[in-house]
């Protein structure tokens, strides 16, 4: 009995392709925008995760800033630098930072990226790795000239595949001897590139570029196996007292660790996808009363069939199964198709910024279920008229 | 008594309340035995299509007791008057009635397959049903690709196929011209003289003739209930 509903679901639906196409086209969007977003999200997320895994879970980031709106506070010295590593065990290198946005000159090739003012220590902080030249000198460091070590990225810029070690670029006004490049990372989250990055020593950065002998931020690594939570806190007393502030002001700077960044992505993507969630949601109940509609429709057009159906000993149940069965069918078929279409989507975004495309089988399975439960929903009310349609007058129905 | 089908004690049909009552059944009473061919006829508005959809099970009595096999129909719910037409009705109508888009064989599978039968049994016994109507040629053809006499012996066969009790037919030569109606009303005398049992609505006299018994109701009641005059001629 099950099998022939089904047969004459399918049947009732190939008769009328071109309308049961339109009726299903909201569940389409609708499936298609929640597995394109979810399978974005996924990929979006996996490579945040990737990315602190492989920056260390444990980098915090110190900064200058008070208030609500982050304005800038009184700045840190390098003796904050030493004091940070010397005086809390927890805490495992730091290495000064301030960056700025400048164009780099090679030829008649430029670039505009950010300008990172460091020091050698910042390549433990980050993790990363020089893959040629090699890393500032202390003699560099201390004198402030001007080397720097490019990202991949800027050097596919002004270079092309050419080695710029020992080749000098122009940062501004300022002629610049290339002495290492960065391992690249990858693309970053959310169109981030980690690789678009020039560094430069702290100290040449605050005489030829800042001015001032100002630190405005500090990038710190904990040691593996230490909280990151009791980093933050030792990090935040140490501060408060070199800075004097007394016990009832609040901090005149700023302690973001990964796990706090981590939780603000999370945030993000979040709300990217409510939002997006929402849009689905819309289209999935525009398409279900779609299915609604076209399923009155058929009920109205077949009442005669239902009379027959019921003249011949069908029950009332059985005629509600039909319909309904058929409702879920077009559903299902609209969730098919938007399934396809999702992961298609998502493929193509996920090529385009940048993140892994992670197909979920869980979510093809959701698609599938939840488009039979607009099926069921949707297509109940028009079914269950059909069940109680009178037999003699639907005979009569011309 | 073993041998009766049906039996009505004193039914009615209202439809409609007060001022707007209509009584298209006004107290039937009515015995009919296994095996026999019995025709209504009646001026329109008689009744005599109300009578048809309560014997058929379509419909329940307002009042009244009607016995189908024994079985009080007015106390049963409509899931189990859909099991009594199920398993011991079958229907003719006037307009065919057939499933548009779908072929004779289907159409004639279609009260096998509310029975339960497994497919190829419900095959063989469409096949056999059709071939009884003289339509085993036509079995794939769709209904529109079908003569009206055709149609009707499509849709007495798929009346056949679920080898019921009593077959019920409304007017079912009312859509055909006079050979085709003669067919057809061959066909169904055919079937009473193999044993099944018939009730026919019309308002030909020429296709009434065809019956053992013909009751004439007026006003929803049984005013004549008497043999066909050909059934006393073939008895004389």
């Amino acid at each position: 009995m099950l099998a022939e509903t089904i047969t004459l679901a399918f049947q009732a639906i190939r008769r009328n392709a071109m309308r049961s196409f339109l009726t299903v086209l909201g569940v389409i969007i609708g499936v298609a925008a929640v597995v394109a977003m979810v399978t974005i999200g996924q990929g979006a997320s996996d490579q945040v995760t990737a990315q602190i895994e492989g920056q260390g879970a444990n980098l915090i980031f110190l900064s200058a800033v008070e208030g609500e709106f982050d304005a800038p506070a009184k700045p840190f010295d390098s003796d904050d630098v030493e004091a940070l590593i010397e005086q809390i065990p927890a805490v495992l290198t730091a290495a000064p930072f301030g960056s700025t946005q400048m164009t780099l000159v090679n030829g008649n090739l430029n670039h505009a990226t950010q300008v990172t003012g460091t020091d050698s220590r910042y390549l433990i902080v980050t993790g990363r790795n020089l893959i040629h030249g090699r890393a500032f000198t202390p003699g560099e460091e201390a004198s402030g000239v001007a080397v720097c070590i490019l990202g991949e990225t800027v050097r596919q810029a002004l270079f092309g595949r050419a080695d710029p070690v020992g080749m000098r670029i122009r940062l501004g006004a300022i002629s610049c001897e290339v002495v290492g490049l960065l391992e690249p990372l990858g693309g970053g989250g959310f169109g981030r590139d980690e690789d678009d990055i020039v560094l430069i020593p702290m100290r040449t950065f605050q005489r030829r570029i800042q001015g001032t002998r100002d630190i405005y931020a500090i990038q710190i690594a904990l040691r593996d196996g230490t909280s990151n939570s009791g980093g933050v806190s030792a990090i935040e007393s140490l501060m408060r007292e070199r800075r004097r502030i007394a016990p009832d002001e609040d901090d005149d700077f700023n302690v973001l660790s990964m796990d706090q960044i981590a939780e603000m992505l999370a945030d993000v993507t979040g709300v990217l996808t409510g939002l997006l969630a929402s849009i689905a949601g819309v289209s999935l109940l525009v398409g279900g009363i779609g299915i609604m509609n076209i399923m009155l429709v058929s009920v109205t057009e077949r009442t005669r069939e239902i009379g027959i159906r019921l003249a011949v000993g069908a029950q009332a149940g059985q005629v509600l199964m039909q319909f309904l069965i058929e409702a879920v069918v077009l559903s299902m078929f609209g969730g098919v198709i938007g399934l396809v279409l999702g992961f298609v989507l998502a493929a193509v975004v996920a090529q385009y910024m940048g993140i892994p495309f992670s197909p979920d089988l869980a979510v093809a399975a959701l698609a599938f279920v939840f488009s039979a439960f607009i099926g069921v929903v949707f297509g109940y009310f028009p079914a269950r008229r059909a069940a109680r349609l009178d037999p003699i007058e639907a005979l009569r129905h011309q | 008594m073993t041998d009766t089908v049906i039996e009505l004690q004193g039914v009615t049909r209202v439809y409609g309340a007060g001022d707007t009552e209509v009584r298209a059944l006004d107290g039937i009473d009515l015995v009919i035995r296994k095996g026999e061919f019995v025709a209504i006829m009646g001026p329109s508005g008689s009744g005599k299509s109300t009578a048809l959809n309560v014997l058929g099970c379509l419909d329940s009595p307002t009042s009244g007791q009607y016995r189908f096999k024994g079985v009080e129909v007015g106390t049963l719910d409509r899931d189990q008057r859909a099991l009594l037409r199920r398993h011991f009705l079958g229907f003719v109508f006037q307009g065919y009635n057939l499933l548009p888009r779908t072929s004779a064989l289907m159409n004639v599978e279609l009260p096998l397959i509310y029975k339960g039968m497994p497919r190829q049994d419900r095959l063989v016994a469409a096949a056999a049903a059709l071939d009884k109507v003289g339509l085993a040629h036509r079995a794939h053809h769709d209904p529109s690709e079908l003569s009206g006499g055709q149609q009707q012996r499509v849709a007495i066969a798929r009346a056949l196929a679920g080898n019921p009790e009593v077959i019920l037919a409304d007017e079912p030569t009312g859509n055909l011209d006079t050979k085709r109606s003669v067919e057809i009303m061959e066909l169904l005398q055919g079937l009473n003289r193999d044993g099944m049992t018939i009730i026919m609505v019309t308002h030909e006299d020429d296709m009434a003739e065809y019956a053992g018994r013909l009751i004439w109701m007026v006003d929803g009641r049984i005013e004549r209930d008497a043999p066909t005059r050909k059934a006393v001629a073939d008895a004389g």
